[in-house]
């Protein structure tokens, strides 16, 4: 890399690295936002797999088997554009002409947000599953209520198990944030994009866009890894 | 959070488990066929019988494990309600039996540990969440009933780093510390090596010897017949017969028991 590339991706003058550093801030927060409510979404869909009533399996069935069986891509573009359109024709009805639509930021959380809690529905599903019925029926025996079986054993070991699978699927949702370049969020790919259209540099931009993706997912995979080994002490690995 | 009862002063005689006509079945299978049982305070009754007896499910309806299909249950002289919902029984008041499960211990064959709290915590668990008693008093109650079936020392270690003998060994002190009014055991020595088996059973041992309440479901023979005060026999889901150890280990009194016992020639 010569001096006049690290220029441009630096923080001088005519650098592009502060516009980097915030677009890689959006990535990263759009990430977290997604996962967070993903985990949220998950929690719900393995309760509904799991429940005894015959209607709410099915409900989470549907659930994961749509959004794990539709390209990410396309669920943006359905969010997007349909967002948009029910927004509007609701403002229409409300008496405000004109087009409306939401901050894609919003819509594109949602978006890989219901995606990712199809598959956290499946990691925290299988991870009930793994807990040992006998130290469920333990608690009971004890007289622990339902709620505080939830809070003190359940939860806890659902969590430690489904930890590994949780793991990879924020890789996947850190990566899947760049799909909303594509609505027009200035994240980490579309400024790069816009950087090396501005400087015909693509190759120096990307690159840097790809080192980033990798340092971001490579610190928080070492922080998931730590807190992995610490709760898996209990299991004697 | 209810109020936690004091360790009352045993009532001699005071009938703490009463089942009367107890069934349960399977879809098709009648594991239980009516069973009547009574215990009362300070009694030690072992609970015999073959496999497919019907022992263990019987011992696990008594704290509402398996939900009995028919009869009546009196635990510590409260009614257990049950409601009927498709032509089954199921428990009517969770907060009744919740209520009733923390005053009656139950250890298992498998120990049941949960594997991501340590040993101290396991113990600590339930006088905390689920009678709300004092951390720092159930912390020394907890260290205190360790140190008696001889497992402080292992009071920071997980489950998975214990033998199975210690394993049950804290099982027990997770159920002696809730101040149990029974206690229930379910083949507390089935899953154990045979040399760990004799440690186990020596915490039982002085259990008994306090005075304890314990209905306890064994294929230990020897053990049930030094420490029970009374053996209860179970064939084919109903009471073959019962009556004192000394009665019922010398023989000619039930050819099915006797049948039974020859089965076990285990000096003891």
């Amino acid at each position: 890399m010569n001096t006049q590339s690290l220029a441009l991706v630096g923080f001088g003058p005519d650098g592009w690295g502060k516009l980097l550093l915030l677009a890689a801030g959006l990535t990263l927060a759009a990430a977290v936002c997604s996962f967070a409510l993903g985990s949220l979404l998950g929690t719900v869909g393995a309760a509904l797999k799991l429940a005894p009533n015959h209607a709410l399996r099915w409900i989470g069935t549907f659930y994961t088997t749509l959004f794990r069986g539709i390209p990410e891509i396309l669920v943006v573009y359905l969010f997007y554009f349909g967002g948009s359109l029910a927004l509007t024709h609701l403002m229409h009805l409300a008496g405000f002409p004109g087009f409306f639509s939401l901050p894609s930021f919003v819509i594109g959380v949602v978006a890989i947000a219901l995606v990712s809690g199809a598959y956290q529905t499946e990691a925290f599903r299988s991870a009930y599953c793994r807990l040992e019925r006998g130290q469920i029926e333990a608690g009971k025996a004890c007289g622990m209520s339902s709620t505080v079986l939830l809070r003190r054993i359940i939860a806890p070991q659902t969590l430690r198990f489904a930890l590994p699978a949780l793991g990879n699927i924020w890789q996947s949702v850190l990566k899947e944030t760049a799909l909303l370049s594509i609505i027009g969020l200035v994240e980490l790919l579309r400024q790069s994009t816009i950087a090396s259209g501005a400087t015909r540099q693509p190759l120096l931009f990307y690159g840097v866009a790809a080192l980033v993706y990798l340092i971001m997912g490579q610190t928080t995979a070492l922080g998931i890894r730590a807190v992995e080994k610490r709760f898996s002490r209990c299991w004697g690995r | 959070m209810e109020p936690f009862p004091q360790e009352t002063a045993p009532l001699p005689g005071a009938t703490v488990i009463k089942a009367v006509g107890l069934t349960k079945r399977y879809g098709v299978l009648d594991v239980l066929q009516g069973i009547d049982l009574e215990a009362h305070e300070g009694e030690v009754i072992s609970i015999l019988g073959a496999s497919g007896s019907g022992k263990s499910t019987f011992l696990r309806c008594l704290n509402l494990l398996e939900v009995p299909s028919g009869g009546a249950l009196n635990i510590l002289g409260e009614d257990i309600r049950f409601r009927l919902k498709r032509g089954e029984q199921h428990i009517a008041d969770a907060r009744q039996v919740n209520r009733l499960r923390s005053q009656v211990g139950m250890v298992f064959q498998n120990f049941c540990l949960w594997s991501h709290r340590t040993v101290l915590q396991n113990v600590m668990e339930g006088p905390i969440h689920v009678q709300g008693r004092n951390r720092y008093e159930v912390r020394d109650e907890a260290e205190k009933t360790l140190a008696r079936v001889g497992m402080l020392n292992r009071a920071e270690y997980y489950p998975s780093q214990l033998s199975g003998g210690q394993q049950q060994r804290v099982a027990i002190a997770r159920a002696i510390v809730m101040r149990p009014r029974v206690l229930l055991f379910d083949e507390p020595t089935s899953a154990l090596d045979p040399e760990l088996v004799g440690e186990v059973l020596k915490v039982m041992r002085d259990l008994a010897s306090e005075g304890r309440t314990m209905l306890i479901v064994t294929h230990e023979m020897a053990f049930a017949r030094d420490v029970s005060s009374r053996i209860v026999f179970l064939e084919k889901g109903t009471v073959r017969a019962q009556g004192s150890p000394q009665d019922l280990f010398k023989g000619g009194m039930d050819e099915s028991f006797d049948r039974f016992i020859s089965h076990f020639s285990r000096p003891g």
